[in-house]
């Protein structure tokens, strides 16, 4: 099981209503699987500043006397957004160097993620993320099926500058491409299957590769069962693996895209009985560009 | 002219508890029309009627909508989720949008119309029902098919009929690939006579059945061949 929601505006009149609508699409997912929960939020202004690097941190408790840089700390549940006047590559090392043990839950500019262990209900709620704002964000509920359930364990994978992805599935041959990745450099946080999906990704982007490239080179290379949603800053792409046996919704609006696992998390939004929707094709990658 | 008998009752499922919506259209010796406002995305509605009732849903539904079926004509009125008209032994269910995976999986009665397209797995394992539907079928359609007939408007995705028994399909537009054991078959008068009276059944009887391929099992399947001894 698990639930995946992403809701991408294209209104700037509904960037208020984004961390609302994000919520009431995640909670209604609750029923999928609840023992963790996740969001990234695109945009808004007081968690992630404009202009500012930000970095989501876990499993520790950071103080701003400790890192090195300006800089301002916000504690929402367990994550710790920190932001500095600084890009956000400074800020992660700066950050890492101050507390190398902790969970980097994503790092970026205007981009928070949230994640913890509990119903999205109660995390929702602590997070407050009814009244965020932005242009994107993306969702996650999780039943447990490939690690253990720990923060750690929690989506979204945020592991490249301003990237997120959340997954709905599970990769059969994980164990395998995580050895050649950590024998490429690569540094890993958990034993979770999508995190593997997510730095395969990550790996590709920073070789050049767009988004819709990335995503291809996964379909070939990864065996197992996936309905991806993978977003930047300004992008936000969909794809299902050949088998398609999990679910995906999209729906379309001048206003909005957006993508559930099931159509009852968009059945909340605003104009959604007017909107074109559609169930994505096995291994058709459909991206969405602000 | 018959007299007029009809009571139209309406639920509304965004006040009222599915289990209560379902539980009333359960009760014995039901009749009258039923219309289920605001399903939202909902599962299992209308599931288990057993009655010679209408029942129309208003708006999209979730997985195994109008599943277990018998009797009842019951008419989605929005896109359905997973298995919708799962297991239906008899009556009619009506989608008059899309159909996500698995439409009419074991159903064994019945006539399930789907006006837009049904996703993978349409008809999987189908032991007896008719299924019509408007659009394109995903792959793996009439996945390890026992009995009934699969009608397809327009195209079929890869492996159709895969380890089909019997069981006839009918694709007018482009078959992707054929599973194993599926083969394309001669279109005989009766199944001319047959494909017409199943599109006339779903409302589109302006197609010429001369442009509809039958297809079906080999049979190759059915009895251990000595060649295979050392798949096993």
């Amino acid at each position: 099981m698990c639930g995946i929601v992403g809701l991408h505006l294209r209104t700037p009149d509904l960037y208020p209503r984004l961390g609302e609508l994000l919520t009431g699409m995640l909670c209604e997912m609750g029923e999928r699987g609840s023992d963790s929960a996740g969001v990234a939020v695109y945009g808004d202004p007081v968690w992630t500043p404009p202009g500012r690097g930000c970095v989501s941190v876990l499993e520790v408790t950071p103080t701003a006397e400790a890192i090195e840089l300006d800089v301002s700390i916000v504690r929402l549940g367990d994550t710790y957004l920190v932001t500095a006047e600084a890009s956000s590559g400074e800020l992660l090392d700066a950050v890492k160097a101050a507390y190398p043990q902790a969970l980097i839950a994503g790092f970026g500019a205007d981009m928070a993620v949230l994640k913890g262990v509990g119903h999205p209900r109660e995390l929702t709620d602590g997070w407050g993320l009814t009244k965020a704002q932005g242009w994107q964000g993306v969702g996650h509920t999780r039943m447990a099926t490939e690690s253990a359930v720990t923060p750690a364990g929690c989506h979204p994978y945020a592991v490249g500058p301003e990237q997120c992805m959340v997954h709905n599935g599970s990769f059969a041959n994980h164990a395998t491409i995580r050895r050649e990745l950590r024998a490429a450099g690569v540094q890993f946080d958990s034993e979770n299957d999508t995190e593997v999906g997510a730095r395969f990704i990550a790996e590709q982007l920073a070789h050049g590769r767009d988004v819709e490239a990335a995503l291809k080179e996964l379909c070939a290379v990864f065996d197992g069962f996936y309905t991806l949603l993978v977003s930047n800053r300004d992008s936000f792409a969909v794809v299902r693996d050949a088998i398609a046996c999990k679910p995906a919704v999209i729906a379309e609006t001048d206003d909005w895209v957006a993508m559930g696992s099931e159509y009852r998390a968009l059945a909340g939004l605003p104009g959604v009985e007017s909107a074109k929707i559609w169930e994505p094709e096995p291994e058709v990658i459909y991206a969405w560009n602000r | 002219m018959e007299p007029v008998t009809a009571t139209v009752s309406t639920f509304d499922l965004r006040t009222t508890p599915l289990r209560e919506v379902n539980a009333a259209l359960h009760k014995p010796d039901l009749s009258g029309e039923f219309v289920i406002a605001n399903p939202d995305g909902a599962h299992n509605v209308a599931v288990g009627v057993d009655a010679p009732v209408k029942v129309t849903v208003d708006g999209h539904v979730g997985y195994y909508a109008a599943g277990m079926n018998q009797q009842a004509e019951i008419t989605i009125d929005g896109n359905a989720g997973t298995g919708v008209a799962e297991n239906m032994m008899s009556g009619t269910v009506w989608v008059k949008g899309s159909a996500s995976q698995s439409a009419g999986a074991t159903a064994h009665g019945g006539l399930l119309v789907i006006e837009g397209d049904a996703a993978a797995r349409c008809g999987i394992s189908m032991k007896g029902v008719d299924i019509v539907v408007g659009g394109n079928v995903g792959h793996m359609s009439a996945f390890m098919a026992q009995a009934g007939r699969l009608v397809v408007r327009g195209n079929a995705g890869e492996a159709l009929g895969d380890s089909i028994y019997e069981a006839r399909i009918y694709v007018r537009g482009d078959v992707a690939s054929l599973g194993a054991d599926c083969v394309a078959k001669p279109m005989r008068s009766e199944h001319h006579e047959e494909l017409e009276y199943l599109l006339k059944a779903a409302g589109f009887e302006g197609d010429d059945t001369a442009a509809y391929t039958r297809y079906g099992s080999a049979r190759n399947l059915y009895h251990f061949h000595v060649d295979n001894t050392s798949s096993y």
